[in-house]
């Protein structure tokens, strides 16, 4: 459903990535990871319409992106400010809405719905600034949710909370996700939660980001947060991709020396 | 205004000078009733004469004089005030209350009491001028002071300095970018309350003078090219005293960008 | 609650202190340059509040005093906003526009306000809608300018979210960046509420025939000295009471702004 064939994107002289091609299938989760300052954030702010790739294309469910497109919705890292402060946790989440065209009442019902299945039923009149950090990443959550993108794009979604809050949202992203069928691409920095949550692990390199390595993740399901990350093969699929991500790092570093 | 490429100059160029030319064909066309309202063209030139004419001029000094002293007796009151109310917490929460009441006074209404006060009709447009500029250079020193790092202050208090070391090595520098900014505000305030106090309470000599006796001589050119040029006088000021702070205090601006 | 209040009212313990110091530094030097408080407090309530309760205690000098003024206080003050935040967000919004527009802008708000009074007397007659325009013209600048400050900073993650769902224009100015905005129009609205009070004074120290401002004037020009302190009590009352109400509104409307402050 979602294809990128050779994007490129360059900021002035400084290239952020360089012709990379990845095709996502229809209900796949699939996580790209990366060392920091690969152009994670430039593919994602590409494939959102947000920014205009300077080379290759990006095709949605075989159609061009042009500007931001209606069946898509992003999870920010900064949690903080992508909710508005003005506006509670029910109206975060029902304010999109209205370019689905629901009424009021259709908005709230289908908002209250996304809060419930997130386990914020209680909180929907509180305001962002009245939750911790999790909870406010659980609101960003329902808000794409209740969006019914087909294509859901995540951020490093849970770079600013911590490790435990962490391990809950994750699973609380994988349980929701695949009761809805959705599509997600997710991007971390992180090795660990890559092979965790996803169905296939994209690797880039370091800038200008192109991949270097694409593995199926082949582990049972439902994951589990002790006993998936005991399994010998999620060892193993953790080891390679940590291999990918810094030996080419690694012999960057080396070149440029 | 950080970013002053080409096009922006241009534009602004280009937005200014589309203002008077419209002004202009407006009144050239009598649109605009040129016996009320001059042309643009008209009050541009008048400016021009303004800047040579010898009255204007005099005028222009006596204000800057009175706006000169007024600001330096304002400085000399409120810094050394703002710095002990800064320093002495109990004694600003006392104080707190006070300011909280004087400082709404709209200090135009002081102008009349300072006709009846003050012979001096210099120290009169002073006294109402320190009044108004006094409260942004108090805040902000008080403000700035209390912004102060304590871990600076334990530092140095750790290696054995006095109190009176701690406010000169630590306090006075770090406070000094507020303070800055509460002089550059009372700048623009003294501007105002000088000229106010000249219009309204008229005399000799002064810019607002000079507006007055332009007006009962219905010379509304002369007025607006006067009135320009304070304006002008005002964005100088400002402009030199930005300048001066970013000199100044590079270290602070990095600072408080790092934060925002 | 009450004892938060009852620890306000004894910080002000200073206020009858220094009432005190001063009736008895008046009363000792005896100037009639100088009256003392009690004196001027008494002249306050001859003058306005002597009235029937009926109307709470104004009476027809206050009425024909006050409803001028703050007539013409609130209706320039009201427009100037209205204007300066529709202005201050096409500006805010549009960096072209701004371009255009920023050293006439910049010039604007650099004119000392109180110097329109003299060239609009000038111009047009002395009148309530010269006083009216007088004020909407001084008083929009800070309004205007912070609107358009306030609008050009929005957070880019709040833009980036908005376009992400596809908010519509009308959606992102109205529920996005205006709301971003607030914290700074309303900063804006208050210097322009102060500055409507400081203008409105002097139009009528100028060219009035009612209001506060003429009777402080005819009260100097007659030196009648305890009258000229009433008014100057009288305006600084009300410049505490227009600040501390606009203060109060603005803590109910922006009170997500300043919470969220605190927990960051």
């Amino acid at each position: 459903m979602l294809e990128l064939v050779d994007l490129s994107h360059s900021y002035g002289s400084y290239r952020a990535i360089d012709k990379v091609n990845l095709t996502v299938a229809q209900g796949e989760v699939v996580c790209v990871v990366g060392p920091s300052g690969c152009g994670k954030s430039t593919l994602l702010r590409s494939i959102a319409g947000l920014i205009k790739p300077t080379g290759g294309r990006v095709l949605l469910d075989g159609r061009p992106v042009r500007s931001t497109p209606d069946n898509l919705a992003v999870v920010f890292q900064d949690y903080s400010r992508s909710l508005y402060p003005w506006l509670s946790a029910l109206a975060n989440v029902s304010l999109p809405l209205r370019r689905k065209g629901l009424d009021r009442r259709a908005r709230e019902d289908a908002a209250m719905a996304a809060l419930t299945e997130v386990g914020l039923a209680a909180a929907a009149g509180k305001y962002p600034w009245e939750m911790s950090g999790g909870m406010q990443q659980r609101v960003s959550i329902a808000r794409a949710l209740a969006y019914r993108p087909s294509l859901l794009l995540m951020d490093e979604p849970f770079g600013s909370v911590d490790a435990q809050t962490r391990e809950e949202l994750e699973d609380l992203v994988l349980r929701v996700c695949a009761h809805h069928g959705m599509t997600i691409l997710l991007i971390t920095h992180d090795v660990d939660e890559s092979v965790y949550v996803g169905d296939r692990v994209v690797v880039l390199s370091k800038a200008p980001g192109h991949v270097v390595g694409d593995l199926p993740v082949d582990l049972p399901g439902p994951r589990d947060q002790i006993r998936t990350r005991e399994l010998d093969a999620f060892v193993r699929l953790r080891a390679e991709v940590g291999r990918m991500v810094r030996g080419r790092h690694n012999n960057h570093e080396l070149e440029t020396m | 205004m950080s970013r002053l490429t080409g096009s922006t100059v241009l534009r602004g160029v280009a937005g200014v000078t589309g203002l008077l030319v419209v002004l202009e064909a407006a009144g050239r066309t009598g649109l605009l009733d040129t016996t009320y309202l001059p042309l643009a063209s008209t009050v541009l030139a008048r400016a021009g004469e303004l800047a040579v004419d010898p009255e204007f001029l005099a005028d222009a000094g006596a204000s800057v004089e009175a706006w000169f002293w007024a600001l330096a007796l304002t400085v000399a009151l409120a810094v050394p005030a703002g710095l002990l109310l800064g320093v002495a917490r109990p004694a600003e929460v006392a104080v707190r209350p006070l300011v909280e009441f004087l400082r709404p006074i709209p200090s135009v209404a002081l102008i009349p009491l300072a006709i009846l006060l003050f012979q001096d009709q210099m120290h009169m447009r002073m006294s109402v001028a320190v009044y108004a500029a006094t409260w942004p250079v108090l805040i902000n020193t008080i403000y700035g002071v209390r912004d102060v790092d304590p871990l600076a202050k334990e530092t140095l208090r750790s290696f054995g300095f006095g109190p009176a070391a701690v406010v000169l090595r630590v306090v006075l520098p770090s406070a000094a970018p507020f303070i800055a900014l509460g002089v550059r505000l009372a700048a623009s305030v003294a501007i105002i309350l000088v000229v106010t106090a000249e219009v309204v309470a008229g005399g000799t000599g002064g810019v607002g003078v000079f507006i007055n006796r332009a007006g009962s001589g219905n010379r509304v050119d002369q007025m607006m090219a006067a009135t320009a040029w304070v304006g002008l006088f005002g964005i100088a000021v400002n402009a030199l005293l930005v300048g001066a702070e970013k000199r100044l205090f590079r270290w602070h601006h990095t600072r408080t960008a790092g934060v925002s | 609650m009450s004892r938060r209040i009852g620890r306000a009212v004894t910080g002000l313990w200073i206020i009858p202190v220094v009432l005190i110091a001063w009736e008895a530094a008046t009363r000792t030097a005896a100037q009639p340059y100088f009256p003392a408080p009690s004196a001027i407090a008494v002249r306050v309530q001859e003058l306005w509040f002597s009235g029937p309760l009926s109307r709470a205690l104004l009476t027809d000098d206050a009425i024909d005093a006050f409803a001028p003024s703050l007539g013409r206080l609130f209706a320039g003050w009201l427009l100037a906003s209205a204007a300066g935040i529709l202005l201050g967000m096409a500006i805010g919004r549009s960096a072209r526009l701004a371009d255009y527009l920023d050293p006439m802008l910049q010039f604007g708000r650099a004119i000392p306000p109180p110097l329109l009074v003299p060239i609009f007397f000038a111009l047009f007659q002395i009148g309530t809608a010269t006083q009216l325009a007088i004020i909407v013209f001084g008083v929009i600048w800070p309004v205007l300018l912070n609107t358009a400050d306030g609008c050009r900073t929005v957070d880019r993650q709040y833009l980036e979210t908005a376009r992400v769902f596809g908010f519509s224009r009308a959606d992102l100015l109205w529920r996005v960046v205006l709301p971003a905005a607030l914290p700074k129009i309303f900063a804006g609205l208050r210097l322009s509420l102060s500055l409507a009070l400081i203008l409105m004074v002097v139009s009528e120290l100028v060219g009035s025939t009612s209001g506060i401002g003429y009777g402080l004037l005819t009260a100097q020009q007659n030196f009648l000295f305890v009258d000229v302190w009433a008014y100057i009590v009288l305006l600084g009352v009300l410049g505490f009471l227009l600040n501390a109400s606009f203060l109060a509104l603005e803590s109910r409307i922006l009170s997500w702004h300043q919470r969220a402050k605190r927990t960051i």
